[in-house]
Parts: C-alpha cells; structure tokens; sequence
C-alpha cells in the first residue's frame, strides 16, 4: 500500500529536530533509517502528521570508546557497526549481534537508535542494551537526560520516550578481560526477526570460576528478557554442563512469550532453554580462547 | 499538502521534479522519470525487487520517500547495460538461467552488484547472504547463486587481461 499524507521536514542538528518536534505537535515522527517505520506507513498501521527526518543529523553518527565505554550516536547505521573494526575489538558481542540483523540493505540504512527506539520484542540490539546495562541519552525540549533499559523499556513496542525526544547516544560499558560472548537464535531464515534469541556474556577468573554472567533473550516477552536469578546461580561457580542446563531451565520457567502462527507458548519457552544453554557453551568457549 | 522540489541525478543523468511528502522513492522512479525497471512487489521491504543505490549504497526504494533522494546520485538496474551491451553480471544471469519471469531480477541483479562491488571473490555462502533479503518464486534460487558466482568468475578475467 501507500503511505498515508504527512507533513515532511529534514533537520541538520538534534537542537532543530527537538524544535521541529515541537512546532509539529504531539502526532509528530521521527524518521531514521525508515526500516521499521516506513512498513508501518505503508500499512497504513500509523498515521503521523509530520515526519522529522533526521538522517542529515551528521553529528549523531559515530562510534567512539570514551570511559571504558563505547559511546555510539543514535544515528550510526547498522551496518557502520557491523564493519567497525573498533567494535569488533572491543565489543564483539555488539558486531554479532548486527550480523542477525536482516539483510545488508536493511543494515546499510537501519539505525541503532531507531531500532533501540521502535523497541520490538525480537529485535537484537534492544538485548543488548538489557544486556550490559548501557547508558541511554536522551534530548528534548529540556535538555538532556540519561536513562537505563529498566525505565526505557515499557511493553511491545513502547519506550519511555516523550513526544519531543530524540535519543542520541547508546554508551555500552565494555565487557571486562576474560570475557566471552555469545549471540545465537532461532530464525525460520537467516535474516527473519528471532523466534527467539539469546545473547550471554561470561565473564572468568584465572581460576575457571565465572565472576560474572549476564543473560539477555528476546522473542519471549514484550521486551528483552534478563534473569538475576539465573545470573546469580552461576556466578562464583565452574560453569558445568549441568549447572548451565539448570541456568536454561531457570529462565524457561520465568518467561512468558506470547504465542503466534510460527511457534507456540510452549515451543518458545522450550527453545528459550535450549539458546541459552547454546549461548552460555559458546560465549564460555570464547573465553577459553576458542572460537 | 505541500509538493517538494526534487533534483536527483539518475543513472548519470540529471532530473527534477516534483512530489508530495509521501510518495516513495519507487513509485517516484516508475512514474515521473519513467524507469520501469525497478520492480514493487511488496512495499514492506521483504522481498528486495525494489532495490537501488543511493550514492552507491543499496537500499530498499520502497522505503525511503523521494523527497529524501534530494541531492543524491541514484542507478538503478537500467544503469547496468552500457551501450546496449549487457554487463558481464546480467550477462551470466543470460548464460546461467538465473531467471524466469524476471520479477525478482533487478533486485537480484543491484544486490549482487553491491557484492560483487566490495568481494571479487565471494564463497557461495556469501552469495546467498548477499541475497538472502531477495525473494524469487520462480527459481528456487539455485541458478541465481550460479549466475553470481559465474559473474565473479567473469570480471576476475576482466580484470587478470586488464
Ligand atoms: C526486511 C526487514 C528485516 C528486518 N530484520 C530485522 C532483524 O532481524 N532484527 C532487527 O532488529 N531489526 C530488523 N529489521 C528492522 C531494522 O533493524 C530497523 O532498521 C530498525 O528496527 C529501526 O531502525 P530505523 O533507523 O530504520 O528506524 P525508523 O524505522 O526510522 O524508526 C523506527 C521508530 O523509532 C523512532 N526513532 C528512530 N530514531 C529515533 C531517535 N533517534 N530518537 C527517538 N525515536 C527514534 C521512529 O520515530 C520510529 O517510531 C528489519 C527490517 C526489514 C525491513
Ligand atoms: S517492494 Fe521494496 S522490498 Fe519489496
Ligand atoms: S524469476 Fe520469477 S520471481 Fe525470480
């Protein structure tokens, strides 16, 4: 189908898009890479009154390591990300992540804000915001304020982001020596939004004891799954077959994923068990060196 | 609603025009500069026959708007051909049967085109990454990733008698 008629006004700097913003009034879109929104248009499944194009905004498309953390505009495309050899080094995690993401012409033009922003439940870089608890900034009419996942994530496709905001950095604190990662996930195809997904990142001692675990799944709630819980239990521990199967289990008892017409309640929360068992194997392979 | 001025080059060549805020960028490249080529199949960007560069990037034509092609240098499938004469890409697509009815072909061909731009010599696996974003009914794939690999095969004798 055919967008519906809207109002179009391209800004150069957040400062304009958050006036834009304004005088358009409370109906008004942000437009990044167009990847998840534009479907929506054409589907007519939403009907803004203007759209604020902020793919000019040059000065929210970087990727940089500041305080042991990465700092990246929201801006930054997906597939910028999936080739930085900065990010490949010091974050892995963050380029396997992208490598899931659709197809390469959807990642030259998808944003990492926007997919933060449009929050879908299957969608890897949200994990990773749960994940490793990354900071989130945030511009509006008041100047800027800095979130987390806990207070950002609000349900299916809905963020605590105001009318007036723009989200301009994503600052992931970077895993600490002796760390392994893993993303993996079920798919029907390469490229398809996750059935689900796990992302795990382990973190060892000399000594083979895990000194942290952190655990991030989607595709079985309304926004990515963390588990404390299971986190604990394996922290302090050897990570054995059998502690990371009870780990999986854990988590497949806390889920709750919704049901649809390509995997059921029960299948989802089964594979929820399996991927993280998957992820928590991979990511401890990693550390031992091994890839 | 407001109509926008747009001026774009296409395929080497300039245009201008003019278009309302919601037109997308396909429908902009089918009806008012009248290249056909770029085929519509979904208008969701699930199945890749849309694709085009924008200042040499591939991207899905039926989501972006047209008044976002300002200023931007756009090729298209017809940009391909040089002089009547196929590229060697479409050339293998001919020689491999890497078509049938031609619905998906330009997607395919623009997908494969940004691959083989950047990997001169890419595996079959990253062949069929490269258009795992395209569907074809018609082929079931098998002699698209061929025809592909067969174009490879072709510019790096291009470029070894260059
Ligand atoms: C065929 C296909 C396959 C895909 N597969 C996957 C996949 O496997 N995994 C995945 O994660 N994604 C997938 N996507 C979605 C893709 O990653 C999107 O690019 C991404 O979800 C949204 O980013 P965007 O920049 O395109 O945002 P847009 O579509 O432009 O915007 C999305 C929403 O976020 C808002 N927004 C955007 N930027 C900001 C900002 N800076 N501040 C505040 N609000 C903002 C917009 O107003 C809009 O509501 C797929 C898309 C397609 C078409
Ligand atoms: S028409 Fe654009 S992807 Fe199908
Ligand atoms: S040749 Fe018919 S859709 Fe591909």
């Amino acid at each position: 189908m055919k967008p519906p008629k809207f109002e179009y006004r391209a800004a150069r700097t957040v400062e304009e898009a958050v006036s834009l913003l304004q005088e358009a009034g409370e109906d008004a879109k942000i437009l990044a890479g167009g990847q998840s929104l534009v479907p929506m248009l054409n589907f007519r499944l939403t009907r803004p009154s203007h759209l604020i194009d902020i793919n000019k905004v040059s000065e929210l498309d970087y990727i940089r390591e500041k305080d042991g953390k990465l700092a990246i505009g929201a801006l930054t495309r997906e597939r910028t990300i999936e080739r930085s050899a900065l990010v490949r080094q010091k974050f892995p995690l963050l380029t396997e992540a992208t490598e899931w993401i659709g197809h390469v012409q959807i990642r030259n033009r998808g944003t990492i804000g926007g997919s933060v922003a449009h929050a879908d439940p299957a969608s890897e870089y949200p994990a990773l915001v749960v994940l490793s608890d990354a900071e989130l900034t945030i511009q509006g009419p008041d100047g800027s304020r800095t979130t987390t996942w806990d207070e950002f994530f609000v349900t299916y496709l809905t963020t605590s982001l105001q009318p007036f905001e723009v989200l301009t950095e994503l600052r992931f604190p970077l895993p600490k020596p002796g760390s392994g990662y893993a993303f993996v996930e079920l798919a029907r195809r390469h490229g398809d939004f996750a059935l689900v997904g796990c992302a795990a990142q382990v973190t060892m001692n000399g000594k083979g004891t895990c000194q942290e675990a952190r655990l991030a799944l989607i595709g079985v709630g309304p926004f990515p799954h963390r588990s404390p819980d299971a986190e604990a239990m394996l922290k302090g521990q050897k990570l054995t077959d059998k502690l990371i199967s009870e780990a999986g289990q854990k988590i497949s008892e806390e889920v709750e994923p919704e049901g649809d017409m390509h995997a059921s309640t029960e299948y989802r929360r089964a594979m929820s068990k399996v991927f993280t068992e998957r992820a928590l194997k991979k990511a401890l392979s990693r550390v031992q060196g091994g890839k | 609603m407001s109509m926008h001025s747009i001026s774009l080059t296409i395929n080497g060549k300039k245009f201008e025009g003019q278009a309302e805020a919601r037109k997308l960028l396909s429908d902009f490249i089918r009806e008012d500069i009248g290249l056909t080529g770029t085929h519509v199949g979904c208008e969701h960007g699930m199945c890749g026959a849309c694709t085009v560069f924008i200042d040499g990037v591939g991207v899905r034509s039926c989501l972006t708007f047209a008044v976002q092609a300002d200023g931007t240098s756009i090729e298209t499938v017809e940009s391909l051909a040089k002089d009547g004469k196929l590229s060697p890409l479409q050339e293998a697509f001919w020689e491999n049967h890497g078509l049938q009815c031609g619905f998906c072909t330009p997607g395919m061909l623009i997908c494969a085109e940004e691959l083989l731009r950047e990997n001169k010599n890419p595996t079959e696996q990253e062949v069929r990454l490269a258009i795992s974003g395209n569907l074809c009914r018609c082929t079931g794939y098998h002699h698209i990733v061929l025809s592909i690999l067969a174009a490879a095969k072709k510019l790096q004798g291009a470029a070894q008698a260059a």
